[in-house]
Parts: C-alpha cells; structure tokens; sequence
C-alpha cells in the first residue's frame, strides 16, 4: 500500500537540467568560497561561510531524533550549489520556459494573480523569479531574495544575519551557514500591516541536490507580515537534503505569522532550524505543516524576550508509510514577564509511518506571571503505525500557569460505524475524522491553501480502507 | 398498507454469543412501532444489527427492508436505501462542523450536490421545524454537547436525511423531563411533517410513550419480542413491569 501511495504523489516529475553552473558533488573550502565569489558577496560573509564550514565538519551529528537515517546522509554525494540560471525574472515570461512550466504545473502564477502580495520562486539554488506589488513597494516594504537583500540591503542584514540561530546552533545550521543561497529577505516598515500573505515556493529538481535556502524576516515596530512557504520535488530513488535556517524578528508590537506547508517528495531529507525572537508586546505564529519528505526534524522555536509578548506554535505531521519519519514540534522560551505562549501539535500516522513530537517550554527566572498552554493530539490510523511524544518543560520560575495535555487516539469502530449509519463509505468517514482533526491547522489557512491541504490528505488517505 | 420492514427469523451474535433468538417483525410504511424492554433484553443488539453494525453477525434469518434483503449490507448501504439509526450514544466529531457533516451525509445519501447556500438554507429550515438554534450549525459535531443536545441532533439529522425507517434507540435515555418532552415533540413534528416515515421507537420507560403515539408496542424480554399489541400494551407494562413478563417467559420455555 505504501508503493501505491508512492505513485500518488502528484509533484514527482522533473525538468531537464539546462543549467548555467552546477558544481560538482560534495564540498570543500573551494566550493565554498567560490560560492561566495560567484555572489560576489563582501568579505565578512566569505568569511562567515568558511567559518561555518569549519564548524560543521567539526560538529558531531545530532545523537537524537532518527539516528538511523541521519548516518545515512552522505554529504559527500550531494550537489550543493546548483545555479539554473543566469538571470532573474521580474514576469514569468523571463522565467526560462521548462522551469516555468514547472511553477504553471505547481500553480504558482496563478496563485499570485489571484491573492498573494508578493511570490518568490527558489529553484534548486536560485530564486528565478520575484515580484512585489507595487503599492507594498511603495510603502517600503522589502522582499528579496536573500542575495538580493546581502547586496542592497547590507547594513540591515549584517546587524540581523545569524543573531539568532549561529552557525554553532547545530550541525544543519552550520552546513546552511557554510553554502547558503537563496531564501527571504523581508523587512516590514514600522506600522505597516501587509494584509495579505508573501509567498516563497521552493523547488527542487536535480537528484541528490542539497537546497539550502537562508530567509530572515524581520518586522519593524507595530507593523505585521504573514509569509507562507510551500515545497515540491521530484520523486527520485537516491535522497536530496534540504537544510534551511529561518530567522524571525519582531520588534516591539509587530506581529510575524509565517506558515509552512511541507510537501517534498519521500526522498528528501528536510532538517531545518527556524527560530524566532518576540520583543515587548509582539506576536510570533508559526504554522507549521508536514505532509512530505523522508525525515523531516523541524522544531520552530519562539524566544519571548519583551513584556507581553505572545508565542503560537501549531504544528502537523502526516507520517504515511513505513518509508517516512515526521519529527517535529516546537520550542518556546519566556524569558521577560507576563509573557504567553500556546503550542499545539496534532499529528496522524498511517501505513507503518511514525510521527513524533519533540518539544521544549522553557522559563526563565524572573519571567513572571508567564502563561503556556500544551496540548499534543496523535491520532494512529493502524496499528503498524508508530507516535512518540518527547515533551522537555525547563521551569525555573515559580510565577507560572502551565498546562499540558497529551493523548494518543484510534479511530473508534463506533465513530466509523456512526458516521456510516449517515451514508458515508468507510474511507470517507476516515477522511472526515482526520480533516476533523486537522481543523485547528487549516481553519487558520488562508482558503486557497485549505483547499489545497484538505486535498493532500485526501490524496494520502486513498487506499487507507483495508 | 404495505410492508416496509420484514424481519423474519432473526439470530444475531455477538464475540460467537447468540444474544437475538429467532425474532420477527413487521412494519409497514408510515407506522410507529414502539420496542419496549428492559436493559440487557437485547433492544440495541437488535437497533445496531438492523444499521449493519460489523460486531454483530445474523447466524440465522432475514431483514428484508423495502424489499431487499439487507443482512449483508455495510452501513452506509443501509443508509442508502432509506434506514437511519438515532443513537443512544451519539459519538463526537471534533472539528467537523454540523453543518459540514450534514452536508456531506447528505450528499452521500442523495448524490445530488447542493451548493453550500442552499443547503445551508435547507438546514435552518429545518432547525426552525424544530427549535434549534441556527448557531449548532457551525459547532462541532456532538463535540461539548449536553446529553439533550446530542438527542436533538440526532432528530434534526433525521429530518436532513428524510429515511424511509428511522430506528430511535432510547431517545429519552438519560433526559430530564423538559429534554425529554422536547425531543418527543420534534419527533412528532417530523413525523406529522412526514407521515409516510415509519419509525421504530426503542425505549426503556413508557413515559415517551405519553408523547409519542405507537401503532404498535412489542415486548423485549431476553432477545426476543414476547408480546405485541397495540398502545394499551405500554400502559399494562407500566402497571405490571417487566416481571409479568419475564414470567410469561418462562412459561414459554418449559
């Protein structure tokens, strides 16, 4: 059954590699500096990028989480820097044809047309295409590629620019330090509220590519900005990694949502680091779907360093099929006063998948009158499937409200039965409780990307009855 | 009349337990037949089998409804020729609304697809037929429900459903009597609404019965109907109690 669903996955095709530079596999210090020279990046960040390659070959692999496929990442296989084109499009029509063609398949122009305020297109290490509307332009809102934002925007990037995830973080974000190319660059003016969502989509195409986007987002006093990201790649039988690192600022009163719809096809390792800081009286979201990949360990992260501000971490997994390991969930640490947090994580696992939960709550001495809320849901669809809760709460303040819920469910013969009695077939009934259960998550979707989701999981869930 | 539901003969198991032994039972379009007996006699046994609930296995006999029979059918077949269990327990759906639910039963059930306008007229129509309110359509299903509401519901999804035979296992369960009065007026309203329904009405207490009406009143005692007879029959039960017939029963046996 697992094959089956395999097969199902609708985004595995890939183009024809017509590239203008591709490197060869593995990495080196040469690889890494030419990286930089052909960026033509300024020396602190050559320097910055060697310094992380040093850091990553010295780092020991993470002793947690899947340490099985971990050590089966060969990193010398992989193809790290991978350009496909000279030229950025400003419209689709300057977007080389078959990657456009790619994006049209994926509906991505038509999404923009329809209702996003600005699209950013990264395919394998190269955003090909970027467009801002012109009012948000006008108001000066900023949003580049991340190499764009390095050359024009210097100053803001260097003062932000690994502030809080450091290449010594982990092993994945040093090797992100080290070859980084392409993601976000967002800055939001002070109380500018951009209404409606920026969109980066990523796209792998080449087998045993290593994508390693770099975004930082940063929300300049009472504005706010919701940035989605989605992701596809081909269905190979050899692995890719994609190794991004996410960095989120907002400053006193901004609010950041950033959402994350995960997708890559099952042969693609998907270890990111997204961090955020929240300062006085700012909101950090992050919705974080998982619905693809072989191993995804992604674990989005709010520090609450001001009074007042609130953290909100919902995350799903849909783990389907014994050849795939959702890891995911959430860390928030209050560091001031008064602030709040809710994380919500509800994951589902299927044919033989495992889907796990890791989180942190940290507090801080002296983060009084702190308020957090926990609830993780599992729901197990059969019994070859696996779920593991790993939740870590750090409390060193007395002046706290936590509260924490954990349950792990089935679905019940009886509720298949009740909703049979109503005339649904069995696979739609299943269907109807997993959607049910993914409520929290896409009713907080903007409506395209509901319909989208609730699609997906219809499509995971075909052959489910049995 | 004509004949709706011909349960002949019917043995049902449960976990290789024979629980129904041989029953039989007619009902013919548009009657209400009301099923009387005390806890354990086998009354859900008998509700859950006629839904095709996969625990329990007919060993022997026949349901034939609207002339198929039925005994092989899943439950969402069952549903499709025009049967509709109100549970005693209604089950929670957490994040899917009433309204959402409903409409995708309905659209299962009817194959026809209703825009979400229309059928969201078409239900606070019916919430309006039954006094409720319009505000239930966007809760989750079951989901924080008073025992009251879970019954109300259950009504309200029969109106939506419009099935030929609504099996109602012990609407009254657990309600005081202001829940109890109201559940029992709404399924007068659907039924007067509706008179070609045919409704059997699976209860403990007769005191439903002061509100609803039946045709016909059968006694459950130890998995089979021990005696049938007209609404007089449920008076006499509330008089005598069980023991009469247990007793009767007995008799039988030797």
């Amino acid at each position: 059954m697992a094959l089956e669903l395999n097969q199902e996955y609708q985004y595995g095709f890939h183009d024809p590699e017509n590239y203008s530079f591709k490197s060869g596999r593995g990495l080196s210090v040469e690889l890494v500096s030419s990286i930089s020279r052909m960026k033509k990046e300024p020396e602190w960040m050559t320097a910055f990028r060697l310094k992380s390659l040093d850091v990553f070959s010295k780092k020991p692999m993470p002793k947690w989480g899947n340490t099985k496929l971990l050590s089966e990442i060969d990193f010398e296989n992989i193809f790290y820097y991978v350009k496909p084109t000279e030229k950025q499009g400003k419209t689709w029509e300057e977007v080389p044809k078959e990657i456009k063609n790619t994006f049209d398949r994926l509906g991505i122009p038509e999404a923009e047309r329809k209702f996003l305020a600005g699209v950013s297109a990264q395919y394998e290490s190269e955003v090909v295409y970027h467009s801002l509307r012109e009012d948000l332009n006008k108001l000066g809102v900023i949003f580049l590629d991340m190499d764009s934002g390095l050359r024009d925007h210097p100053e803001i990037v260097k003062k932000y620019f690994a502030s809080i995830i450091p290449p010594e973080d982990n092993k994945f974000a040093a090797l992100n330090s080290a070859v980084w190319s392409g993601g976000s660059f967002v800055y939001i003016p002070p109380n500018t509220k951009v209404e409606i969502p920026l969109q980066a989509y990523f796209r792998i195409n080449t087998e045993n590519m290593g994508q390693f986007e770099r975004t930082l987002i940063i929300a300049d006093e009472g504005s706010s900005v919701h940035y989605i990201e989605g992701c596809t790649a081909p269905t190979y039988s050899s692995d890719s990694l994609h190794s991004a690192v996410v960095e989120l600022i907002a400053l006193k009163g901004a609010k950041i949502r950033y959402t994350t719809i995960q997708n890559w096809s099952k042969n693609v390792y998907n270890l990111v680091t997204k961090r955020a800081v929240a300062h006085e009286n700012a909101v950090v979201e992050w919705l974080d779907g998982n619905m693809g990949s072989k191993l995804t360990m992604k674990y989005p992260s709010i520090y609450l360093v001001g009074k007042h501000a609130h953290g909100e971490v919902v995350s799903v997994a849909l783990a389907s099929g014994s050849d795939q390991h959702q890891d995911a969930g959430a860390k928030i640490i209050h560091v001031a006063p008064d602030t709040t947090s809710v994380i919500t994580s509800k994951s589902i696992s299927r044919g033989g998948g495992r889907a796990s939960y890791r989180g942190l709550l940290k507090v801080h001495k002296g983060a009084t009158n702190v308020k957090s809320t926990i609830k993780c849901d599992a729901l197990m669809l059969d019994e070859k499937s696996r779920s593991d809760t790993y939740p870590t709460m750090e409390i060193d303040e007395k002046d706290v409200r936590i509260e924490h819920e954990a349950t792990v469910s089935k679905i019940e013969d009886e509720k298949l039965f009740y909703l049979m009695s109503r005339g649904l077939s069995e696979e739609q009934s299943k269907l109807m409780i997993v959607n049910g259960f993914m409520e929290p998550f896409v009713k907080e979707l903007p409506m395209e990307y509901a319909v989208e989701l609730n699609r997906l999981i219809e499509l995971e869930m075909e052959g489910s009855v049995g | 009349m004509s004949e709706l539901l011909k349960i002949s003969n019917l043995h049902v198991e449960i976990d290789s337990k024979q629980i129904l032994h041989g029953l039989n039972l007619h009902v013919n379009v548009g009657e209400i037949h009301a099923v009387m007996g005390r806890n354990g006699s086998g009354k859900s046994t008998f509700s859950n089998t006629l839904m095709g609930h996969p625990a329990y296995k007919v060993s022997q006999g026949q349901i034939n409804f609207n002339g198929t029979v039925i005994n092989n059918l899943k439950p969402n077949e069952r549903a499709k020729l025009g049967l509709f269990l109100g549970f005693q327990y209604p089950l929670s759906i957490p994040g899917v609304t009433v309204a959402n639910f409903l409409r995708q039963a309905n659209k299962a059930l009817k194959g026809n697809s209703v825009s979400p306008k229309d059928f969201r007229k078409l239900l606070y129509e019916k919430m309006d037929d039954l006094e409720i309110d319009h505000a239930f359509a966007t809760r989750y299903v079951n989901d924080g429900f008073s025992g009251g509401e879970k019954k109300r519901m259950e009504i309200l999804q029969m109106a939506m459903l419009e099935p030929k035979l609504a099996i109602l296992d012990e609407p009254d369960s657990g309600l005081d009597i202001d829940s109890l009065k109201l559940v029992a007026e709404s399924i007068n309203k659907y039924k007067k609404k509706n008179p070609q329904v045919s409704i059997l009405l699976i209860t403990h207490y007769q005191r439903m019965l002061d509100y609803i009406k039946p045709d016909k009143v059968h006694v459950f005692v130890d998995g089979n109907i021990v005696e049938s007879g007209g609404a007089e029959l449920a008076l006499e039960l509330e008089k005598k109690g069980y023991d009469w017939l247990t007793d009767k029963e007995v008799i039988f046996k030797q």
